[in-house]
């Protein structure tokens, strides 16, 4: 009967330095791209930016840089997310302004901000009657552009 | 007369941080300093700085190189760079919080000029509570900030320590011993490098910040 030989069990050598070091590069990366949607975000708010740190300063095993890679990914992604409905939203809105100003009689009372278009500052386009209320009964429709704040 | 070249130091950098973080380097010198009211020069400098920056500066820093390579290096060491905010960037948000930048005393208002001018992560001490050389090291269990009965550290935060004690967490709040007060006589300037922050910018913070203390103390 043939001897039945067991062989060795393979061990596997992790580095682990080399693991961090791909995922501190991965973080790098990460917070560049977060950085840079910032920048492009303003002026518009309300979206969180927010990752939460670890508990430092101290030097960061891989399973605490791991988490921190996934929230960073998982925060661009929601950034890139939001912005883009913003973007969409925005540009409805610039549409919308386009067609104000095309036949205003259509959008009575009507009112955009700038910072529905994605812009800076207290502007605004209102569709209002001219010489109120006989341009209301006259059907003198007109969209005021306002330049915001003095 | 033109104040003495000031004579830059190397920090140890113990091996297991200079293992993960080959770039990380700690750099300091310690000058005579006259810790009271700033110069008119001074105080006209750092009236010049405010007026030149505005709140653009501070939404397109994060994508400056120095200012982002503190950022990342804080990711790196657990820290959230917008809570606990890298030296740079603390002070242009405190700029446009109070509208200007405060003068709070010589040295001071040349480690901010100087930090806004080289974006260097800058710190002053009262050289006086030193013991030995500046080093960076994890902090040992039981330790407190300070030595004595300073705040207790977890064990591992990463601190800027002397012979004998951690004299601050790594970009964190001084020991109250090690802060620098009227009764100060000598300051050890330190900055912190890291990687993708060129020797350079942190030798130039420390020049720059030494320069205006020695030529007004």
């Amino acid at each position: 009967m043939a001897e039945l030989t067991l062989a060795r069990p393979v061990r596997i050598h992790t580095d682990d330095a080399a693991a961090r070091r791909s995922l501190r590069d991965q973080i790098a990366k990460l917070e560049r791209e977060l950085a840079t949607l910032f920048t492009s975000a303003y002026p518009r708010r309300g979206i969180d930016w927010c990752v939460g740190g670890h508990g430092g300063p101290r030097l960061l095993g891989i399973v605490d840089l791991e988490v921190l890679r996934d929230d960073l990914a998982i925060r661009v992604s929601d950034a890139h997310a939001t912005l883009r409905e913003r973007h969409d939203a925005e540009r409805a809105n610039v549409l919308l302004i386009e067609r104000m100003l095309e036949r205003p009689a259509s959008f009575k009372w009507v009112r955009v901000s700038a910072e529905d278009v994605g812009e800076r500052g207290c502007k605004h386009w209102h569709c209002r009657p001219r010489l109120g209320i006989i341009g209301m009964m006259l059907g003198w429709w007109r969209v005021k552009i306002s330049s915001g704040c003095p | 007369m033109t104040p003495a070249e000031p004579q830059i130091e190397r920090g140890a950098i113990e091996p297991a941080l200079a293992e993960e973080f080959p770039s990380l380097t700690l750099l300091y010198c310690v000058i005579a300093a006259r810790a009271g009211r700033s110069p008119r020069a001074v105080r006209d400098q750092l009236k010049h700085l405010s007026d030149r920056l505005y709140g653009e500066r501070a939404i397109k820093m994060r994508r400056e190189p120095v200012a982002h390579a503190y950022r990342v290096f804080f990711r790196h060491i657990g820290l959230d760079p917008d809570e606990s905010r890298t030296p740079a960037e603390a002070l242009v948000v405190e700029r446009l919080r109070a509208g200007r930048f405060a003068s709070g005393g010589l040295v001071e208002d040349a480690v901010t000029i100087a930090t806004i001018e080289t974006g260097a992560a800058l710190r002053a001490i009262d050289a006086g509570a030193i013991d030995g050389k500046l080093g960076l090291r994890g902090s040992r269990p039981g330790e407190r900030l300070g030595g004595g009965a300073g705040m207790p550290l977890p064990a591992g935060t990463i601190v800027v320590a002397d012979r004998r004690r951690p004299l601050c967490p790594l970009f964190g709040e001084l020991a109250s011993i090690s802060d620098v007060s009227r009764a100060s006589r000598r300051v050890a300037l330190c900055a912190v490098g890291v990687d993708g922050v060129p020797s350079l910018v942190v030798e130039e913070g420390l020049w720059k910040c030494a320069t205006i203390i020695a030529a007004e103390s």
